[in-house]
């Protein structure tokens, strides 16, 4: 029976040495040449990305049509973000709800590039309305009205976000 | 790659070097938060390709500092190789730091840099060349990181057999934030291993009671005290070791290794009864757990020992049954994996949106059972490669979708060019039409500039004439030259005359408001020609978006297409390779564990009949022991009964007693 006691004492001292659960028919020699193989796929797909994102940018949106509106949330603040509807000249061009996960990005500082897509040279209206829930739970819905002037080069425009009990405005317009 | 790297090399730290740090938290750029947001949710594919392309954007230009990514330009190239390192490009990372490392950069960055690459050598398993890596930092280290840095080479040192340096490093690190428990746990590992046993356990001591509710504090800190529970019982100490092992958590994951040993803590004491407690509570969890089904033989065998031989044969009993459906359960397994549903299943789309997915995996239908592969599936091996085979997984769903976006680009231009081209000849042979005409004006223009110029200096009156007053003096000229021959009276001449000097008068007293009147409508006609020009160059740059949205585009949507149908084929073959690599793993294991249970059904049925003869040979001594007893009481009552007899007979007859 100490044979059991011994493979238990065994068992748990395994527990903190490494790689000691690997079958022998694969090798570490095996796992690290497919490993480095696989990162000169990654390596040439982001190549690829890279190119097919320049050619996408140049097909779908050139630089003279160019709108891109991004979404950020003002600093230390933990509003709960639902959902952002964006209009322009009184079309819907962006409807979005937040995943936890996108919601974690945002507010660990992150920036969500919520539209990219075309406009004329000239004023357009921008109507941003955030739907979401204060720290307290309450619901919460936001509409602000911003007037965007696109130039000949690409519009850039950041929209931050802000909850009830913030100090800022609750949706400032930030052109870039 | 190679091109990020020898643009970091150029032009990159000359930029790099003297570029300013954005204030803290404060964002310069949107693209630099669109690649974190990416990257703060795991997809640092997207992550990497956004920065790739914003580094390279930025080192292309005249003049970087002018650029709003200049301001994040140091923070990005590491966060670059962070995002690399967590998508599982460890040679790519290297190279991109390496690159740091050899530029003309700060000490702080570079030493940064330093203590990045050897993190990534050290998760490589490869120790000696972060050590040399560790060995390049030297000066000012960023506050930061300064924790890190120690804890790395603490680990290296570990790794490395410096043990006693490592120790020495993790002494004042348990105090640092984020590291109390991990700083203690190492510390007591390296001193163990440096054969200093006081001072280790000692602090093993200290880390199986570090304070903290984190999940990671209560896990290092189980873990602790199960590692010296298991010292010490290895080292024949039971009654120190059942103190630390019963430290351990009930609910964590080290817990059913902790209550086996805490029940051979007791057992070696032969303390039966006492080690009947953890293991039967241990033997009501998941039999699937390996200190379970051992559990399962132990719980008898303390029956065994505390001599009840019957409920001893009984829970070997029990313990067979379990093993011979565990068995049956692990056949199942590997036939599963073997048709391919264990690859199927890692790659569910559901599961991705859940944490405990490796939890759930088991309850997907004809998935193997997966609770035998979670140490498996926890080791870093298994885990790299896993994935890497989920990456493949994304990288060939990209490709899919790549290859649809070129035919929509294609299609795309094919509308385009169907709609331009008809129309575009008619346009052209009208704009040029405007197009002279508009030179011409412009001349026109030009030359009244000039004029008007020129009369600042020297003055014409005549220029500014208006047009009736231009008719009327040439008029007047013609009737001077039809009556420069014929007698007219001298009335009408002086008429002319006055007529002449009238327009005259005119012309002159007026000419500077004329001269300024001029120069106020050339004014107001330069504003026109402005509207006129931006028109000109709206139409222009209208005109050659509509040629560049149609042509031009092929050779790189060809060159694209290539590249991903290039790239198609190694990922199809990496994945098939890379998932059989991974159902060999687990096969491997399912197989170890059945061997396992063969092993252990094998000891309970020669246990189990040992237990019956026991049992057997227990009846029939206490049988036998009972008749014995039995005899013995007879005899003496009978012999009672004689004496009580002899006492009484006179007054009973013989024939009542007996039947009495």
């Amino acid at each position: 029976m100490w044979k059991f006691c011994g493979t238990a004492i065994i068992c748990v001292l395994l527990a903190y040495l490494p790689g000691a659960v690997l079958a022998e028919e694969v090798s570490k020699e095996q796992i690290k040449g497919l490993d480095e193989q696989v990162q000169e796929i990654k390596s040439e797909a982001l190549g690829i990305a890279a190119a097919l994102s320049g050619l996408e940018e140049k097909l779908l949106h050139p630089s003279n049509t160019q709108l891109s509106l991004f979404v950020a949330l003002a600093e230390d603040d933990d509003f709960r973000l639902d959902a952002v509807e964006v209009q322009l000249d009184g079309k819907v061009v962006a409807n979005h709800l937040y995943t936890f996960k996108e919601l974690e990005a945002l507010q660990q500082g992150g920036v969500q590039r919520l539209h990219t897509g075309n406009i004329r040279t000239g004023q357009h209206d921008l109507q941003v309305t955030l739907i979401g829930k204060s720290p307290g739970g309450a619901e919460y819905r936001h509409t602000a009205d911003f007037t965007i002037e696109k130039g000949i080069g690409p519009k850039l425009v950041e929209l931050v976000l802000a909850g009830p009990g913030a100090n800022t405005k609750s949706i400032s317009k930030k052109d870039w | 790659m190679f091109s990020r790297i020898m643009c970091l090399l150029g032009v990159g730290f000359a930029t790099s070097c003297f570029a300013a740090e954005a204030p803290s938290g404060e964002l310069k750029d949107l693209f630099f938060g669109e690649a974190l947001y990416y990257a703060h949710q795991g997809d640092y594919f997207d992550a990497i390709a956004r920065l790739d392309a914003e580094l390279w954007q930025h080192y292309g230009l005249d003049d970087p500092e002018l650029d709003s990514f200049y301001f994040h330009v140091n923070q990005a190239e590491f966060s670059v190789g962070d995002f690399e390192l967590s998508y599982r490009m460890h040679r790519r990372a290297g190279r991109a730091v390496e690159a740091v490392l050899e530029g003309n950069v700060d000490e702080a960055v570079r030493n940064e840099a330093a203590y990045r690459l050897a993190r990534i050598y050290f998760q490589k398993d490869q120790p000696v060349n972060a050590l040399h890596a560790l060995e390049r930092i030297q000066g000012r280290v960023p506050d930061r990181i300064r924790d890190d840095l120690s804890f790395l080479r603490a680990q290296v040192y570990m790794a490395t057999g410096r043990f006693a340096e490592a120790a020495k490093i993790l002494e004042p690190l348990q105090r640092a934030d984020g590291y109390a428990g991990f700083a203690a746990y190492n510390r007591g590992i390296a001193l163990l291993r440096d054969n200093e046993q006081t001072a280790g356990i000692r602090a093993l001591d200290q880390a199986g009671q570090v304070r903290g509710t984190q999940r990671g504090t209560l896990a290092i800190r189980d873990k602790a005290n199960l590692v010296l529970g298991s010292k010490l019982l290895d080292g024949d100490r039971p009654e120190e070791a059942k103190q630390f092992l019963e430290r351990v958590r009930l609910q964590g994951p080290f817990s059913t290794r902790a209550l086996l040993g805490s029940g051979w803590a007791d057992a070696s004491a032969e303390r039966y009864e006492r080690a009947l407690v953890p293991w039967s509570i241990l033997a009501k969890r998941n039999v699937t757990d390996e200190s379970v089904q051992e559990a399962l033989l132990a719980v008898p065998y303390a029956y065994g020992k505390l001599g009840v031989y019957g409920k001893a044969a009984l829970g070997y009993g029990s313990a067979l049954e379990a093993f011979g459906g565990e068995i049956d359960k692990l056949d199942r397994s590997i036939k599963s994996i073997r048709e391919g549903k264990f690859l199927e299943a890692l790659t569910r789309e559901e599961l991705k949106q859940d944490k405990n997915w490796m939890v759930k995996l088991r309850s997907l239908p004809e998935a193997p059972e997966t609770y035998y592969l979670m140490q498996l599936m926890a080791s870093h091996d298994f885990q790299a490669s896993l994935q890497n085979y989920l990456d493949l997984e994304a990288l060939r769903k990209r490709l899919v979708v790549w290859t649809e976006d070129l035919d929509a680009y294609e299609d795309l231009i094919a509308v385009r060019r169907a709609y331009y081209e008809p129309l575009l000849p008619d346009i052209d042979a009208q704009f040029r039409r405007l197009d002279s005409r508009m030179r011409l004006r412009m001349e026109q223009r030009d030359r009244l500039d000039e004029r008007l110029q020129a009369m600042l200096i020297s003055p014409r009156p005549g220029f500014l004439a208006t047009a009736e007053e231009r008719v009327i003096t040439e008029r007047i000229s013609i009737l001077e030259e039809q009556l420069k021959n014929t007698r007219v009276s001298e009335k009408i001449l002086h008429r002319i005359r006055r007529l002449k000097g009238l327009i005259h008068w005119r012309i002159h007293t007026e000419y500077d408001q004329r001269l300024t009147d001029a120069h106020q409508h050339l004014r107001q006609l330069d504003g026109i020609v402005e509207d006129l020009r931006n028109q000109y160059t709206s139409f222009v740059r209208t005109r050659q978006a509509a040629t560049q949205s149609y042509q031009g585009h092929e050779t790189a949507i060809r060159q694209q297409r290539r590249r991903v149908r290039d790239v198609r084929e190694p990922v199809k073959n990496l994945m098939a390779r890379q998932g059989h690599m991974l159902e060999t793993m687990a096969v491997n294991e399912l197989e170890r564990r059945r061997t396992r249970l063969e092993e252990f059904q094998i000891k309970a049925r020669f246990a189990m009949a040992d237990s019956y003869d026991r049992a057997t040979k227990a009846q029939a001594d206490r049988e036998a022991k009972a008749l014995a007893e039995a005899a013995k009481a007879k005899a003496s009552s009978e012999a009672e009964e004689r004496s009580t007899g002899e006492a009484e007979a006179p007054s009973e007859p013989p024939g009542e007693s007996a039947a009495q």
